[in-house]
């Protein structure tokens, strides 16, 4: 897709990302001990915390991913806004008060806090390192995604960009500018998402989404044999079909141009329809809809066919309430644009057919998760479902991320009343993912290379000015995330590692210089994997985070707390089975074989979700292990 | 190498009554959000059955779980914070 730089954009950006660098040059005054680096020195409000606590979790999976999921697959999306939700109910009944009290700066101390023992220290500062990182890439994904239509820069420079910016604000200020910015960033992404889904909803819903929505041409197919031979348009001439999973696509000539179409066969009557695709040659040339990407053929999708208001087809509603949004969605039918690819001779030839899909089935889940045996579920499938339910649910309060922030308020009455204000600002921000996901679906704003950037191509077909916005507070979004996560994990490297396991003597203020080092060489790493992880579902990546986070890390919170017979070995190695469990199962999964360029049936493990075989073999780990070695339990409340 | 707490948070009597009702809480919700679960595990046909002013039961429910969140959320800060006034008011 080829977007148009707006000034307006590249404005808007420039101002948000020169408040966030005045904080931060005004924050790094003040940055002297390793208190104010890693924990903003205990003593930010509630309040404050609290949205911070919303700007660190609603990261670019949330804004970006869970509404390009919607989008795409309907309620299957809204499930994860469901689920990460959920996680903070754990976060604030098991986890929220007593972490602040046995923690100092890091996640990893919190879990030595009984014990002092260098096996925690080694495992927590690893599994923070790479639940960390696991996070990291989608934010840096998501960030190159969005620097392409905001400011017409290729999506390496985006994240490039995004990295350096976001290594500047950690290495000055560290805890306390990473507060700030979140709570500005938690602010503004709650004020203009529920903005654009007043847009939506007074917007209505219409067949035509908008004036320049493209017209889908249609031609009948002549067939003798079984075989297409010509068409009634006399232009066109049939070269060549494809049949994919059941799907007829053919290749026809016009104007000297080869381009796709797909056979519906209805009774008696067959019809050849307009596609989307992309062919990629032999020599490296891709082209978009049959020309190279400058000459701007490809188009934004995403319509409704049938709109039915109290049983009658109309062709638009005008301004709707938030239910009657849903109700009428559910009632109509929704043109969807659904992926397959596969060769013609040496070319790659991918294409997004229309997939007229009911809204009734839009508005439950089942298109992206199979659950019912009418649409073939398997045994995987549903296992993928309960896997990734438990995981976003156990995620979250696993998260080192989120966890270090309950070291930057003073109290844990603070650390309670700080984690409720951010379920309230991320619930309410939940329920509008839904709007801007399905208004997306249905107002031609979709880019089917990008799912990432269905909200913020949404928001362009009110204007330019509120696309601007959105894009803007969506870098900061990344921006924001990206600092915490970078904290974090200069926390486990330079705090946990270098000063707790290695023991290196340093000065507080080495201190601060080592995890401002840490912090360059973790943002560096970012930028490469954002690189490299191009193209991905920045919330279908955090779900994996999630996984790993609540395989590697909630076994050891839990127990920790809850079980008097917890040992340091029995964390240490709950922790590692965690870690190695989740990361293995992935690594085997159809979608990394599908990455890899394999075929994803082939991979061993059919699971993506990994959540349901790794926690329960991280906790199996943890009770066996504690439990064989209860004579070296000698607890001691460390923190103290 | 002790790891202390980056702020001195004192000394909470009403920690182990806290945790009690935080420990019930989160098994109430757990059931909540287990049901939805197992609904979608079972008989996701049931989702899509209308259940009030035209939203079907994945709609309600979604929505439920996240308003339950919250409400909850008020609920347990009210109740803790009675119970810290409460026993630690010496």
């Amino acid at each position: 897709m080829i977007y148009e730089v707006s000034n307006l954009a590249i404005i808007i950006f420039l101002f948000i990302v020169g408040l966030v660098l005045g904080l931060s040059f005004y924050f790094a005054r003040k940055t002297k001990s390793s208190a104010s680096y890693y924990a903003a020195g205990g003593n930010i409000h509630w309040a404050v915390n609290g949205i911070a606590f919303a700007g660190d979790y609603l990261s670019a999976a949330s804004f970006l991913g869970i509404c390009g999921m919607i989008a795409y697959s309907g309620y299957d999306g809204f499930l994860y806004s469901i689920g990460y939700l959920a996680g903070w109910v754990v976060a604030l009944f098991l986890v929220a008060e007593p972490l602040k009290k046995l923690g100092k700066y890091t996640f990893t101390d919190a879990l030595d806090s009984k014990f002092n023992s260098k096996y925690i220290k080694l495992t927590a500062s690893i599994s923070t390192l790479i639940v960390s990182i696991f996070y990291l890439i989608p934010q840096m994904v998501g960030a190159g995604d969005l620097v392409v239509p905001l400011l017409g820069l290729p999506h390496w420079m985006g994240v490039v960009i995004v990295g350096s910016i976001v290594i500047f604000i950690v290495a000055t200020a560290g805890m306390t500018s990473t507060t700030y910015v979140q709570f500005i960033k938690g602010t503004l992404l709650v004020i203009f998402s529920t903005i654009l889904t007043i847009y939506i909803l007074t917007n209505g819903l219409s067949l035509t989404p908008n004036d320049n929505y493209h017209k889908f041409t249609q031609t009948q197919a002549l067939i003798t044999n079984d075989t297409i031979v010509s068409t009634t348009d006399p232009a066109f001439v049939v070269k060549n079909t494809r049949v994919v999973d059941k799907l007829i696509f053919v290749k026809l000539e016009k104007d000297g141009v080869d381009c796709w179409y797909k056979l519906n066969k209805k009774e008696d009557k067959a019809t050849l329809e307009e596609m989307l695709y992309i062919v990629l040659t032999p020599n490296g040339e891709k082209l978009y809809n049959g020309a190279p990407k400058s000459e701007n053929k490809f188009y934004q999708v995403g319509h409704l066919s049938k709109i039915v208001v109290d049983g009658k087809e109309v062709d638009k509603t005008g301004p709707v309430g938030p239910f009657e949004f849903i109700k009428t969605i559910e009632k109509s039918e929704i043109v969807r644009f659904s992926k397959k690819a596969f060769t013609d001779g040496e070319d790659k030839i991918t294409v997004w057919y229309q997939n007229p899909t009911k809204g009734e089935d839009v508005m439950k889940p089942g298109l992206l998760y199979k659950l019912s045996k009418a649409a073939g579920a398997s045994f995987w499938d549903k296992l993928n479902f309960l896997s990734l339910m438990l995981a976003l649910f156990l995620g979250t309060s696993a998260l080192p991320h989120i966890l270090i922030r309950y070291y930057t308020v003073p109290s844990q009455r603070a650390a309670r009343k700080s984690t409720i204000v951010a379920i309230a600002a991320i619930g309410f921000f939940y329920v509008l993912t839904l709007y801007m996901g399905l208004g997306s679906m249905i107002s031609g704003a979709l880019d089917v290379e990008s799912s990432n950037m269905s909200a913020p191509l949404l928001a362009k077909t009110f204007g330019v000015g509120i696309f601007s916005i959105i894009s803007a507070i969506a870098l900061a979004t990344v921006l924001g995330t990206v600092s915490g996560l970078i904290v974090a994990s200069s926390g486990a490297i330079a705090h946990d590692f270098i000063d707790k396991y290695l023991q290196v003597e340093m000065t507080d203020k080495a201190k601060v210089k080592a995890g401002k080092m840490a912090a360059v060489c973790v943002g560096i790493f970012a930028i490469i994997l954002g690189i490299l992880f191009k193209g991905m579902n920045v919330s279908f990546l955090v779900g994996l985070a999630f996984a790993v986070a609540a395989s590697a890390n909630l076994p050891a919170i839990l127990f920790l707390l809850f079980w008097k017979k917890t040992t340091a070995k029995g964390i240490a190695w709950s922790i590692i089975v965690g870690i190695v469990s989740s990361i293995g199962i992935i690594l085997f999964s159809p979608t990394m074989y599908d990455k890899y360029g394999l075929i994803p049936k082939d991979a061993p493990i059919p699971l993506d979700n990994p959540g349901i075989i790794s926690i329960p073999l991280a906790v199996i780990t943890l009770i066996i292990v504690s439990l064989l070695t209860q004579k070296e339990n000698h607890t001691k409340d460390f923190s103290k | 190498m002790l790891h202390k707490p980056a702020t001195n948070t004192g000394t909470d009597k009403a920690a182990a009554k806290k945790a009690k009702l935080g420990v019930k809480m989160f098994f109430v919700y757990t059931l909540v959000y287990s049901g939805f679960v197992l609904i979608g595990l079972t008989k996701p046909e049931i989702m899509g059955l209308e259940l009030i002013g035209g939203q079907n039961i994945a709609i309600i429910y979604g929505f439920g779980l996240i308003v339950l969140a919250i409400i909850m959320g008020f609920v347990y800060n009210y109740f803790c914070t009675r119970m810290e006034n409460k026993m630690n008011k010496n």
